[in-house]
């Protein structure tokens, strides 16, 4: 299906990535926000604001971040494409209705502008620490997916990709940003909405009385959804429940609900993954990064190879599912892997995993507040060649 | 691959990050060049130290940061103080002549002045000193198109002043033209 | 619906094609006042004439909870204390709907006052409904923002020391365009209310004295349901339009009961789409529109 024209501002910009980001979910057909200001991604809820009256939808700041989980659930039970935007101290606060999405597979998509923490850290500077509370902060078992943008275009891009995938997976999707991103200003082309590939909610093709919520059919992991005000009557719980969403306190049902919501991505891994690779086959050194530490580990990748240093590069697009089985394969030739990223070492464990003792693994860590020095991320892949 | 790291520095209400904001639409939008613009970011509390980092590239950008800029552009003495020291050796300065005074610059750099706010005020607006600056960087520099900046400076400004500021980038470009010629 | 209704009527309870049959028997006590309030609920749905595939109805988590499972309309069990904005989400998206929250005294002010202040302060168009048991059955019968002074909970095992919440003076406070309060003796009264607020655009509101005969009376040597629907009774006394400030409750104390507020305000929806239509013009899209006049 392609984009509503309505939403798209077709042309070519001079934009940071926060504003970038609204213009993305408003192409994707997201007509419903809600979000509580938090630096430094308050812009992509402004814009949307002032966009959002004359596209036809809804934008409302509620009293704060719990609300504003929430408040998208409840609009994309009414049919709508939903987001909502925060950073990381509004991001824990969310964390409760991450686990709701998930098991009443929802549909939402996060924006989680990054910025330096614990806490209110450094609320206008950049970090990548939010990587492994995404994919684990909220209670219980239960998959997610998440995409990385290391650009203002890819912040346009991907988040219609993760607008898509919610759609697909039925899950909360998070696109990570972080405040280099959010803040930095470069072109951006939005193309014509006859060029923008949307997916469409999976809609039942059931009457009220034949349709279950939470069956699956024909072999998918995902069930087809209805919306309030249709006729059919649903029940959606956040306590464990069967197909029909009725709650189903028995270690039974347990089971075959929280395997599901595993497995729909995890099973699916493979289809969703999305790594970019420069050299990576045959190098000795492969470099894996993601987000804006991307854009710095490139020009210590290029740097290395001018010193004759045989080094690859895979930027993870998305970082959730992690590409463990690409990894796994890179680990039988190469001999070491370097992990820069913007926190103290979150990604680099789930490299380590997948290496599982076949090569090297060194951590090229950073507290925030600014990215790496290329020279830092060159002298790490310049000892791992050693 | 040739590749231009600018520092715009001054004052909040000078109109700082707008003149960043020109340069690299005209490198990015007109000129069909690569550019990325960073601008410091905080409590932007009006008369407090701001400034704007650009850099302009054939090729894709990595890096975002300016470390040591090529093309410093101060419109205050504190600017000057703080960034003057990063530029790289010879470099190039472009100043505000009535608030700063250069003096301590690294090897080689060539610093040329404008009265950026006296201009500003003569064309009838003091707010427009930001654009003398940007038409002065694009005169003494040549780095983008006349025309690429023009565009930027009508595509940035409120609409109903393009005129006005049509006029301050004009008098920016050509006193910057005449100092280069000079030079 | 309606035929439905006919084939079940004279042979089974009126109140039993808007539940969920299959989910019957509900989880509450005997003596327990939630069934009361659902009964006065179906019975105010009928009434109010409403197409029920348009009606949703949110509960966030607790015995009241509850209530959304059992009910055969599109409804929501959400997080603890969270029904308020999820409700506000689903109004707000399709603007069609009828949105009801029905929750208990701890879930709408203790862990959710802050969403209830703010709904009310918008006039968000939502029904609130709260079943007020004066505890925390679910978890065992634990202080309440709503637990009288001097009554004995489980965390408040030597009495309770602090000040309960006026719920109608804080609905009242904060923009509530209709409040009333009913006790679980007086259905009549409540199913009226109900349907009154049902109908009635914007923030309503209507608190519903209801008894935890497992948790709250025997903790408190009170007896069973009957004997506090009997204080019900007795120590009731209807005053509408009365003083919200005045209308607080004590220890088994009088209970004034009644409809306290019911004004005109324009809803968040209604203002949202004059204010854009008048600083936008025609570039507004209008969204919608209030109580399914759209």
């Amino acid at each position: 299906m392609k984009a509503d024209p309505r939403g798209v501002l077709t042309g070519i910009h001079f934009m940071d990535g926060d504003h970038a980001a609204c213009e993305g979910a408003l192409a994707a057909g997201c007509r419903f926000a809600a979000g509580y200001p938090i630096t430094p991604s308050t812009e992509v809820v402004e814009r949307f604001a002032a966009r959002i009256p004359t596209v036809g939808g809804v934008f409302i700041q509620m009293e704060d971040e719990l609300a504003s989980s929430i408040a998208i659930q409840g609009g994309a039970w009414a049919g709508h494409k939903v987001m909502t935007v925060t950073s990381g101290p509004g991001l824990s606060l969310m964390m409760e209705h991450v686990g709701l999405a998930a098991i009443t597979e929802t549909p939402c998509v996060i924006v989680d502008v990054q910025r330096g923490g614990p806490s209110t850290g450094l609320p206008t500077l950049p970090a990548q620490a939010d990587m492994m509370q995404v994919r684990w902060g909220s209670h219980g078992d239960y998959s997610i997916i998440a995409l990385s943008p290391n650009s203002p275009q890819e912040c346009f891009d991907l988040l219609i990709k993760a607008f898509n995938l919610a759609e697909e997976y039925r899950v909360p999707v998070f696109f990570m940003m972080d405040e280099v991103v959010g803040h930095m200003t470069e072109r951006v082309v939005i193309p014509e909405a006859s060029e923008i590939e949307v997916v469409e909610r999976k809609w039942t093709r059931k009457k009220p009385g034949e349709y279950r919520p939470f069956e699956c059919e024909d072999g998918s992991l995902v069930p087809s959804m209805v919306k309030a005000g249709d006729g059919y009557r649903i029940h959606i719980t956040g306590l464990t429940h069967d197909e029909r969403g009725y709650p189903a306190m028995n270690v039974a049902a347990q089971d075959k609900l929280v395997r599901r919501l595993k497995d729909k991505v995890d099973l699916l891994r493979d289809r969703i993954v999305d790594v970019r690779e420069d050299g990576v086959d045959g190098a000795d050194v492969v470099v894996v990064s993601y987000g804006i530490t991307s854009r710095i580990a490139g020009a210590a990748v290029e740097a290395a190879r001018a010193r004759g240093v045989r080094v690859g590069h895979m930027r993870l697009v998305i970082t959730w599912p992690f590409p463990s089985g690409r990894i796994a394969e890179v680990a039988k030739t190469a001999r070491a892997f370097v992990v820069p990223e913007l926190n103290m070492g979150q990604m680099v464990i789930e490299v380590e995993r997948a290496v599982c003792g076949r090569a090297s693994v060194r951590c090229v860590p950073h507290a925030g507040g600014t990215v790496h020095d290329p020279d830092v991320i060159l002298d790490a892949i310049m000892e791992a060649a050693r | 691959m040739a590749k231009t790291e600018i520092r715009i520095g001054g004052l909040g209400g000078q109109g700082v990050i707008l003149s960043g904001i020109i340069i690299g639409k005209a490198a990015a939008i007109y000129d069909g060049k690569h550019s990325t613009l960073i601008q410091a970011f905080g409590p932007e509390a009006r008369g407090s130290a701001c400034s704007a980092q650009v850099t302009v590239s054939d090729a894709p950008i990595g890096y975002p940061y300016v470390k040591n800029p090529d093309i410093l552009v101060v419109m205050s003495r504190d600017a000057f103080v703080q960034f003057a020291p990063t530029l790289k050796d010879n470099g190039l300065l472009l100043y505000e002549e009535e608030l700063v005074e250069p003096s301590g610059l690294p090897a080689g750099v060539r610093a040329y002045g404008v009265p950026a706010t006296r201009f500003a005020e003569e064309l009838g607006r003091r707010l427009v000193l930001n654009i003398v600056m940007v038409g002065f960087f694009a005169g003494v520099t040549g780095l983008l198109s006349y025309s690429a900046m023009e565009k930027a400076v009508l595509a940035s400004v409120p609409r109903g002043t393009e005129d006005l500021n049509l006029r301050a980038f004009k008098r920016g470009y050509e006193h910057g033209q005449a100092l280069v010629a000079r030079a | 619906m309606s035929e439905d209704l006919a084939r079940f009527e004279d042979v089974e309870n009126p109140v039993m094609p808007y539940l969920r049959q299959e989910r019957i028997p509900h989880i509450w006590c005997p003596g327990c006042g939630i069934g009361t309030t659902v009964n006065c609920f179906a019975r105010a749905l009928t009434e109010s004439g409403l197409d029920l595939d348009k009606v949703s109805i949110v509960s966030g988590i607790g015995c009241t909870g509850r209530v959304a499972g059992y009910m055969r309309l599109d409804s929501f069990h959400t997080t603890h204390g969270r029904a308020i904005p999820f409700a506000t989400g689903l109004k707000l998206a399709n603007p069609r709907l009828k949105v009801v929250v029905y929750s208990g005294d701890g879930d709408l002010f203790a862990i959710g006052g802050n969403h209830f202040v703010h709904a009310a302060r918008r006039n968000m168009d939502l029904t609130v409904i709260c079943v007020n048991n004066s505890t925390y059955g679910m978890t065992g019968g634990q202080v309440a923002p709503t637990t009288p002074l001097g009554a004995t909970q489980t965390t408040m095992p030597y009495g309770n020391f602090e000040n309960p919440f006026n719920l109608p003076f804080l609905a009242d406070a904060c923009g509530a365009v209709y409040v009333a309060r009913w006790t679980v003796f007086h259905v009549k009264q409540l199913t009226r209310a109900m349907k009154e607020a049902l109908l009635k655009p914007g923030f309503t509101f209507i608190e519903v004295l209801a008894p935890c005969p497992t948790l709250y009376l025997r903790r408190n040597r009170l007896g069973d349901g009957v004997d506090q629907v009997k204080y019900y009774k007795e120590k009731s006394t209807i005053k509408h339009g009365a003083d919200t400030k005045e209308v607080g409750l004590g220890f088994q104390s009088d209970i004034v009961v009644g409809k306290f507020v019911d004004r005109e305000r324009p809803t968040w929806l209604d203002s949202m789409n004059q204010h854009f239509s008048k600083v936008l013009g025609t570039r507004f899209q209008p969204w919608g529109g209030s109580n399914g006049e759209d």
